[in-house]
């Protein structure tokens, strides 16, 4: 398990090795709705562009400071020159916020290659589906005139392959933390999600069958506590998680980006590969800024309470997030409805940690005495 | 005896039927369900010329409203504390906190009941509101809502696939308000709505660009007066009489040289709505010579204009002005996703690039000598990229000054630190106060 930690604390050097090693270009991308099925059938290297919770004075200049920390973050990096290694960025279309740390990367830190899928926001219309299959069309013309290279049927297909394998198998660790004494903790599957979305995949495939073939071998004695979800914005903060693990309780599921929201669904084979790959984002759990008229978070945040004996939630949100402002009050409402306790923080670029264990402390002190 | 002014001044003689206007628009919501009409509502960004073809209807746009509110600190500070006790977050759309929380207290603001629609139809194209603006609304009423969405393409490249899925989630709207209202839907109304749509939308930003004469014609005030009715019903041949009306007096100005500022000695745009309850202060620019002569997105928003990818600024052209005939509902619906999609207004939002270019070329088509900048905290899909356009316009040569505020949310502006600020601006202009 420790491996996958070292690879995303490491993510930049194993990009720079990943690319030494087979002269491939990497691809930096901004949102979990990006296709990265094409950009791996062209021969890239997608990497999720992370922040790096340090405080930072570059982004001013470019991002209103109302826009969301993590957004402000990601830019920074790119600012500060912590991926020179990138051959090119994509973006698809989700909030605003990450819309324009993309663009002040395209106009401030120079790159061979730029795209922007306007992935649908109104998803819940039919008319959704073919037009994405036309802007993952153009997509991947673009990577075709990028790489110098046609991306062939056969390509696709391996692709598609390689990332089912990953998302099926992730999902099958998820799968295990329903057990009454979870082998997997919240903090390793974050780690695991987080290190798959910088990684080539086949090689995260091969650590992901390694710890499947040992997991009735990890003996894990350790009383899970209180069995806590995590929902809301992009969350790549593992120290919160893990301080939150050592309070006695164990986040055993969660609804966010760098959790199940990105590899839930596979993709389901069809001749025609884009529409293949169009249907996957269609139907993937929906970010809060896709999910309208109707509501589809709920059936599935709910089935995940269930299925996971969720006994509290914590509502994460980054400062400004708009697309999680909307849902996060009528959710709340929902869970209280439902007598499933919730406990909402808000976080910055810099996560307050000792503040926010004397709030997890007491929601945990909370739910024990429920729990009686 | 005071000092004569440069130019000659004097109110429009149009204002009194504007004002009439909006009030009548106001006064129609409350009374809409009274006289038979059906009440839609929806962003003011949408094509109000859509529920037409069902018969007679009254559009409750939702940014005016919430703007009108803004006006009224007391009133709005009721409705934004009622939004946020049901937990919504003091950064969000402050428009859309404004329309909330008068809906949850159930409270018009220009008397009586919140007028409670027949059902939400909303054009989206920020993701920061409009969509998920009415599905809080949809569910609160529990009335239904459609949605048709534009997508984020590059500006200037028109896909015929993007005209089509734009124009295909048209053509589902008239059949789910058919579906919902149990009407049939009649195309040569929603043809006549769409021309005059297509006409107001083309004679207010025709307007906007008529303030390039010097002196300027009207000033910013008049223009943030005027616009509501744009937004509220500029799908009825009313519009269209006043907008015309409208610019052959701007025009007759223009050619007497009325100023708006009688003492105009310098030129100012801004480019986003500003603190509807801190208008007083381009008044008090005024006391310079300063005039505001136009906000970007005013003139774009409601308003079509054409800018160039070679930077020049020109009216735009109505489909039929193009040779695009409206004879059917596939040619409506067609040339309404056509006029969103080349709206200066999406394309800047696809682009912050484009947003800056699209600025610069404004400034200097007023003929501005500097450019404030609103940081609306009320409005995060206005705001994207403005720090980029700052340093663009920058680059460009114009000084501009910023400026912290809400719109609609009197508690986010400093009043006094913004006047110091524009003034230590205006004054680094070279501009000193006129005499009285
Ligand atoms: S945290 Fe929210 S606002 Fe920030 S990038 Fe993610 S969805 Fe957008
Ligand atoms: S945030 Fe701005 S663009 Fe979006 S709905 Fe509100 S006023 Fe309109």
């Amino acid at each position: 398990m420790d491996r996958f930690r070292e690879i995303f604390d490491k993510r930049h050097d194993y990009a720079r090795e990943w690319k030494a090693r087979t002269g491939g270009r990497v691809l930096g991308y901004f949102c979990t709705y990006l296709p990265e099925e094409l950009a791996y059938a062209a021969g890239a290297l997608p990497v999720r562009i992370f922040g790096s919770h340090q405080p930072q004075d570059v982004t001013d200049r470019h991002i209103y400071s109302m826009y969301c920390p993590y957004c402000r973050d990601c830019l920074a990096q790119g600012l500060l020159g912590k991926y020179d290694y990138l051959d090119g960025i994509a973006k698809a279309r989700s909030c605003i916020h990450m819309r324009n740390a993309f663009a002040s990367w395209e106009l401030n830190i120079p790159l061979s290659y730029s795209h922007f899928i306007s992935t649908p926001s109104n998803i819940q219309s039919s008319r959704a589906k073919p037009f994405l299959i036309k802007e993952l069309d153009r997509f991947k013309k673009s990577l075709e005139e990028w790489t110098a290279k046609e991306i062939s049927q056969e390509d696709m297909e391996r692709a598609i392959d390689i990332y089912n394998t990953n998302r099926c198998l992730t999902k099958q660790l998820y799968m295990l933390r329903q057990r009454t004494i979870p082998p997997i903790l919240g903090a390793e599957a974050m780690d695991i999600v987080l290190s798959s979305q910088v990684m080539d995949k086949a090689e995260h495939n091969v650590l992901l069958q390694e710890i499947w073939q040992n997991i009735d071998q990890r003996q894990n004695e350790r009383d899970p506590g209180i069995r806590l979800m995590l929902i809301g914005s992009e969350d790549d903060d593992t120290e919160f998680v893990r301080m939150v693990e050592s309070l006695g309780a164990t986040i055993v599921v969660d609804e966010h980006c760098t959790g199940t929201r990105y590899f839930w669904n596979e993709v389901i084979s069809e001749e025609d590969k884009l529409a293949a790959i169009a249907q996957r984002y269609i139907e993937r759990p929906p970010c809060p800024a896709k999910d309208f008229p109707e509501r589809r978070r709920w059936p599935y945040i709910f089935k995940l309470i269930d299925d996971y004996h969720v006994q509290g939630v914590i509502l994460i949100q980054q400062k400004f997030c708009d697309p999680h402002e909307f849902d996060i009050p009528p959710l709340i409402a929902l869970l209280k409805e439902r007598n499933i306790p919730s406990l909402f923080l808000e976080f910055d670029i810099t996560t307050p940690i000792g503040q926010f264990r004397t709030r997890v402390e007491a929601f945990l002190e909370m739910l024990a005495m429920e729990v009686i | 005896m005071g000092i004569q002014s440069k130019y000659k001044s004097k109110p429009l003689d149009c204002w009194q039927k504007g004002k009439e206007l909006r009030l009548n628009y106001y006064k129609s919501l409350i009374t809409a369900r009274e006289e038979g009409r059906l009440l839609v509502s929806g962003s003011g960004a949408s094509c109000l010329a859509l529920p037409a073809g069902l018969g007679d209807f009254v559009y409750f746009s939702g940014e005016p409203y919430g703007a009108s509110i803004g006006y009224d600190p007391a009133f709005s500070l009721e409705a934004m504390e009622a939004a946020e006790a049901r937990g919504y977050a003091r950064d969000m759309c402050g428009y859309m906190r404004n329309y909330w929380g008068s809906m949850f207290l159930d409270r018009y603001y220009f008397g009586g009941p919140f007028p409670k629609p027949d059902f939400f139809l909303t054009r989206h194209l920020c993701d920061a509101g409009h969509g998920k603006w009415y599905q809080v609304c949809k569910e609160y009423y529990d009335v239904p809502l459609f949605v048709y969405e534009q997508p984020v393409t590059p500006p200037g490249v028109r896909f015929e696939d993007v005209i089509e899925y734009l124009a295909s989630q048209l053509y589902d709207s008239i059949e789910w308000m058919e579906k919902i209202t149990g009407r049939k839907y009649d195309d040569e109304k929603l043809i006549e709505a769409s021309r005059n749509f297509f006409k107001s939308e083309a004679l207010w930003g025709e307007i906007c660009l008529l303030n390039q004469a010097i002196p300027a014609p009207l000033d910013l005030k008049s223009e943030l007066a005027l616009m509501p009715i744009a937004i509220g019903i500029r799908h009825q041949p009313e519009a269209v009489a006043f907008y015309e009306a409208l610019r052959d007096e701007v025009k007759d100005r223009i050619a007497n040289q009325i100023a708006a500022v009688g003492d105009e000695r310098c030129r100012l745009m801004t480019d986003l709505t500003p603190p509807w309850n801190f208008l007083k202060m381009f008044r008090y620019f005024e006391k310079y010579g300063v005039v505001f002569v136009g906000i970007w997105v005013y003139c774009i928003n409601s308003g079509q204009i054409e800018i160039r990818e070679d930077g020049v600024v020109l009216p735009a052209k109505t489909p039929e002005e193009r040779n695009m005939p409206l004879n059917n509902r596939a040619d409506a619906l067609r040339a309404i996703a056509l006029w969103h999609l080349e709206s200066p207004l999406s394309q800047a939002f696809s682009s912050p690039k484009r947003k800056a270019f699209d600025i610069i070329a404004l400034a200097k088509y007023w003929r501005c000598e500097g450019v404030v900048m609103h940081y609306n905290r009320g409005c995060p899909l206005c705001t994207l990229g403005s720090p980029e356009a700052k340093l663009e316009l920058q680059k460009a040569g114009f000084p501009v000054a910023i400026y912290e505020g809400n719109f609609a949310d009197f508690r986010e502006l400093d009043e006094s630190q913004v006047l110091d600020r524009l003034e230590t601006f205006i004054q680094s202009l070279g501009l000193s106060k006129l005499e009285d």
